[in-house]
């Protein structure tokens, strides 16, 4: 047994959030990306002498959702703080965050559950507004630094969690589950790889049995869910291997470096991280009514949790089949229109499973894929009647998802409706008796074994186009009449 | 006195001439450009903007943003800054008619009283010009007493308009915190900012603070709270009226021709009809060292943004830090430097409860003794504006005796409320003012005993 | 508690301000001279006392979330000192090296 073994890690992570506005957090500059440097910028966020930031009401409508989304109580008053610091792209030589006051306090999440079945449960401490940095390029220019304030003052949230995560897969899991609930929420689009969703994380390592906290240190720079996973691991074996040793691990700022894989100091001064947060005095507490409050509440959408129970209750679907329909809100969406198209729950979740979702890991678009939900049903109906064959089905919908053709038609165009006329099954069947006498005469002697090898001549002399129970019957009858 | 903008515009500029206003004289203004103000002058002629003050020249303080003349804030971090949007006041008063025929000297981003932290050398008081003029906005003050123009903007953060206006014998107004948008100020103390006017007379400023006043969506501090006319408030007697003497503004060590004048004053508020009590404000001894607190901390913030990125002149060096610290040093005064690292000082790690949080705390006692004396149906508080005359240059080298000149100003400030200073005659020929205190956003009572003191005092000469 | 010149040397640090050795004793005497006056601060009780957070009693108004911005009448390249391509440049600051001597946003 390693070392790291006898350890556990204390996990508690701080996620930046950009919200969906149209305008800046204290401007009413663009906050779309992709614009040429500097140009969404004005003497607000340029912090110009003179000028002064003006609240956006819809930022703040956004926080409030994602803190209701996150069990958070939403606090009628809130302060905004200033956090002193300099640096090139913070133009005004502090950022306007939240400290003592901040929006919502708090709330939970649950990341997944036991063996036992009870939920895994991370607490969050707090949900706060704040502005978002300029972007500092450092390999463009020699010898310069290039700063775009595109980015500067575009609203954020900063969704802190208490250390209550014990492995690097819970803070994955967390992660994901945060992810989700904000996707469903709609606030962001909480895309860590554009920069949209961002991760610090807080980690420290104590002996198992051990309640008290280890000093802990603040891993950065994490560019992706599975990068977050890693450094913590690297980070958690680093500091067992200098307990170990006799060490102490100093609280300090780490980078995570995801291309060598391995986690850094930065180098850091005792004097820059003295913030002096003091209230900001430019913006008057921010007040909001208990009834505003409540309001965004019932506007809610359903959050991913709330969604699986309904799922398990009215579609009796398994677990698995829940998560991957409850992933993100447009595809359980898809699945409930094709239900409430009049397909069956059970084959509409398979078909979604497998087939829709293959087409979205191509790089299909739900929001433009061709097989409607309406279509999809049809085609559910169809192999449910038996109309078609499953095969014949699985044809119609690579069809449909080519040309947007309703199944009906594409069945009928390419011939794939399933043959149930007397005469022509009893042609195909005549056929097959008279071409294999020696199985026929066994079968007739009462080896029934060989009904399924007689079905299956029958489709094949049909070309696929015989209903096999249809043909199953009249075989059986043939039998049965010792024809 | 010409009635057309372009004759009154030419007015101020020949006037601007006559008193040597430039740096080899008052230095009052410090950036002009007379053909531009007199092609504004005649679009206003021509029947642009026919406001209340068509035509009337005015000044203002180079920490109010300005589209055409630079705003240095009398810093060299600012050195050749014009700026790319204009100070909502400005627009204001533009497009009242108003045009702007300069900007003027001040204490280095107003942090000063007497006008001698200016990184373009001192203002001369035109009364005297051996004293000060005051601080900081000692050069709208100068211009105003120099009868170069009738109405200015200043900036108030602990006395910066009413001090000078003490000084140079003029009226001078810091109105309600949140009455006057602050868009386009400077920062200097955020909480304690605000555009003051000053006026030749009573009404000049009546009107002007008139024009300025009201609700700006860009300043989220500006209050939602009617204007009312307050040149209106002149012809009203002071019938009903009663005007508390905080005794902590009289104390015995106070000038006895000082004290003389405040009472011969208070005697011409009692003739208009006015009732005078003895009140007490029992905190404004402490508002001295609150305000030199508060107003460094949120200085040390609000100074961070000149660090030569994005616009005033930058130091030339190979690393960024280098940048940052030569262009900040060199850029900074000596009284801009103690008050930056004062401020930061009180704001750091182990020191924010003891000082900025036990501060903000007196000071809401402070704004309590003000809360609690209106409440007992006092209208009106009367005291000195200062505790001198205006003094000779190089007399306060001590930084915390230059504070001191605030004492009886810097409680307004604190508290929010609004005041006036009135000339109420003068010491050995040193103009001297009485300072007006009304409750928040009761300018018109304010004015109307300005107005009656003002009236009074011509008729009593 | 006086203020020290390791103290002032810290908050100059702090505040991007270099202080020369030279001038320092002057300054710790002027800012010690300062601080002194606030000692009376310590002496008043504010037990319950609520801090002044801002002046008013007003709840701060937002805005819509619409454009446009406040224009710029003088472009950025007019008044900022070193614009290339549209970007605000900066003596070189080292990436993950040297968050050193600045830190990034938090």
């Amino acid at each position: 047994m390693s070392a790291v073994d006898d350890y556990e890690m204390v996990v508690g992570l701080e996620v930046h959030v950009q919200l969906l506005t149209r305008t800046k957090a204290f401007c009413s500059c663009s906050a779309s990306y992709g614009a040429a440097p500097n140009v969404n910028t004005c003497p607000v966020c340029l912090a110009l002498p003179g000028a002064l930031p003006v609240l956006n009401e819809e930022a703040v409508r956004l926080a409030v959702i994602a803190s209701h989304a996150l069990s958070c109580t939403v606090n009628e008053i809130s302060i905004f703080a200033r956090k002193n610091y300099f640096y090139p792209d913070l133009p005004k030589g502090y950022q306007i965050s939240q400290f003592d006051r901040p929006l919502a306090e708090k709330g939970k999440l649950d990341i997944g559950t036991n063996a036992d079945g009870t939920p895994i449960t991370v607490r969050i401490t707090r949900v706060h507004m704040e502005e978002d940095a300029g972007k500092s390029i450092h390999d463009r220019y020699p010898g310069a630094t290039a700063i775009d304030l595109n980015r500067s003052g575009v609203p954020l949230i900063e969704i802190v969690s208490e250390p209550d995560m014990r492995s690097a897969r819970e803070a994955g899991a967390y992660l994901r589950a945060l992810k989700q609930v904000i996707e469903y929420t709609g606030v962001s689009d909480a895309n860590m790889e554009e920069g949209s969703l961002r991760v610090d994380a807080n980690v420290s390592a104590r002996k198992r049995g051990e309640t008290r906290l280890g000093t802990k240190t603040e891993v950065k720079n994490l560019n992706s869910f599975s990068g977050v996973e890693r450094a913590l691991e690297i980070e958690f074996a680093r500091q067992v291997e200098l307990i170990e040793r006799g060490g102490e691990v100093t609280q300090q700022t780490m980078l995570w470096d995801a291309n060598k894989g391995e986690v850094r100091p930065a180098r850091s001064k005792e004097a820059s991280h003295d913030y002096r947060y003091f209230p900001e005095p430019d913006l008057p507490p921010l007040q909001l009514s208990l009834d505003w409050i409540r309001r965004m509440c019932e506007d809610l959408p359903e959050l991913p949790a709330a969604k699986r129970l309904r799922f398990a209750n009215e579609y009796r679907l398994t677990p698995v089949e829940i998560e991957v329909l409850t992933a993100n809100p447009p595809l359980a969406e898809y699945f409930e229109s094709i239900v409430q198209a009049g397909a069956d729950p059970k084959s509409a979740a398979n078909w979604v499973i497998r087939d829709v979702r293959q087409l979205l890991n191509a790089g299909a678009d739900l929001r433009t894929l061709k097989v409607t939900p309406e279509a999809l049903a049809q085609l559910l109906g169809m192999v449910r009647d038996d109309t078609v064959s499953h095969a014949a089905a699985t044809k119609i919908f690579a069809i449909a998802s080519e040309t947007g053709a309703m199944p009906q038609d594409i069945a009928r165009t390419e011939g794939l409706l399933q043959e149930r006329n007397e005469d022509a099954l009893a042609g195909w069947v005549d056929q097959v008796l008279a071409e294999n006498p020696d199985v026929t005469a066994r079968f007739r002697a009462g080896d029934r074994k060989l009904l399924g090898v007689l079905v299956g001549l029958v489709m094949k002399a049909s070309k696929g186009r015989a209903d096999p129970k249809a043909v199953n019957q009249l075989l059986s009858a043939r039998a049965d009449a010792g024809e | 006195m010409s009635t057309s903008a372009v004759g009154a515009v030419r007015d101020a500029f020949e006037r601007m001439a006559a008193v040597d206003a430039g740096p080899t004289g008052l230095n009052c203004i410090l950036w002009t450009d007379e053909a531009h103000a007199l092609a504004e002058a005649k679009a206003v002629d021509a029947g642009r903007a026919p406001g209340v003050l068509a035509g009337v020249p005015f000044v203002a303080k180079d920490n109010i943003a300005t589209t055409h003349l630079q705003t240095t804030c009398g810093s060299r971090i600012l050195e050749g800054y014009v700026s790319p949007y204009e100070a909502t006041v400005i627009t204001r008063l533009r497009d009242a008619g108003a045009v702007l025929v300069g900007k003027t000297n001040c204490d280095e981003f107003a942090m000063g009283s007497s006008n001698e932290f200016s990184a373009w050398g001192p203002v001369l008081n035109p009364v005297d010009r051996t004293r000060v003029p005051g601080g900081s906005s000692g050069g709208s003050a100068a211009s105003v007493a120099a009868g170069i123009v009738r109405i200015a903007l200043g900036s108030e953060t602990g006395g910066s308009v009413r001090q000078p206006a003490s000084y140079c014998g003029i009226v001078g107004v810091k109105p309600t915190y949140g009455r006057v948008s602050r868009f386009g100020l400077v920062a200097f103390a955020s909480s304690l900012d605000q555009v003051g006017v000053f006026g030749a007379t009573v009404s000049d400023a009546a009107r002007s603070l008139e024009v300025i006043a009201g609700r700006d969506v860009r300043d989220a501090t500006s209050a939602d709270c009617p204007v009312e006319p307050y040149h209106a408030a002149a012809t009203s007697d002071l019938a009903g009226v009663v005007i508390g003497r905080p005794r902590e503004y009289f104390p015995s060590s106070l000038d006895a021709r000082m004290a003389r004048r405040c009472d011969a004053a208070l005697e011409l508020l009692r003739s208009r009809g006015a009732e005078v009590r003895d009140v007490s404000l029992p905190h404004t001894d402490l508002a001295i060292p609150v305000y030199y607190i508060i107003a460094p901390a949120e200085a040390s913030s609000n100074l961070a943004r000149f660090d030569g990125v994005r616009y005033g002149p930058r130091a030339q060096a190979d690393s960024l830090r280098e940048m940052y610290e030569e262009t900040r040093t060199r850029g900074f005064g000596p009284e801009v430097t103690r008050r930056i690292l004062l401020g930061t000082y009180v704001l750091s790690a182990g020191y924010y409860d003891a000082y900025y949080k036990k501060a903000q705390e007196v000071r809401t006692l402070i704004a309590r003794d003000f809360h609690e004396v209106f409440d007992s149906g006092v209208h009106l508080l009367f005291t000195p504006t200062t505790p001198t005359p205006a003094f000779e240059f190089g007399a306060k080298s001590d930084p915390y005796e230059m504070y001191l000149n605030d004492i009886f100003t810097a409680t307004a400030n604190l508290a929010g409320v609004p005041a006036i200073s009135v000339p109420i005659g003068d010491i050995d020929g040193l103009p001297i003012g009485g300072q007006l205190i009304a409750r928040h956003f009761d300018e018109q009572t304010m004015f109307r005993g300005a107005f009656a003191l003002e009236a009074a005092r011509s008729e009593a000469a | 508690m006086p203020i020290g010149p390791d103290d002032v040397r810290h908050v100059a640090t702090l505040a991007r301000l270099s202080v020369s050795e030279s001038q320092l004793p002057e300054l710790v005497a002027q800012l010690n001279g300062i601080l002194a006056h606030m000692d009376a601060l310590a002496l008043v009780k504010t037990t319950g006392v609520i801090g002044t957070e801002g002046v008013g009693d007003s709840a701060m108004p937002l805005r819509m979330d619409i454009g446009p911005p406040i224009p710029l009448v003088h472009a950025l390249d007019v008044f900022a000192p070193e614009v290339r391509d549209g970007f605000l440049l900066v003596p070189r600051l080292a990436t993950h090296e040297s968050t050193g001597d600045d830190e990034s946003l938090e």
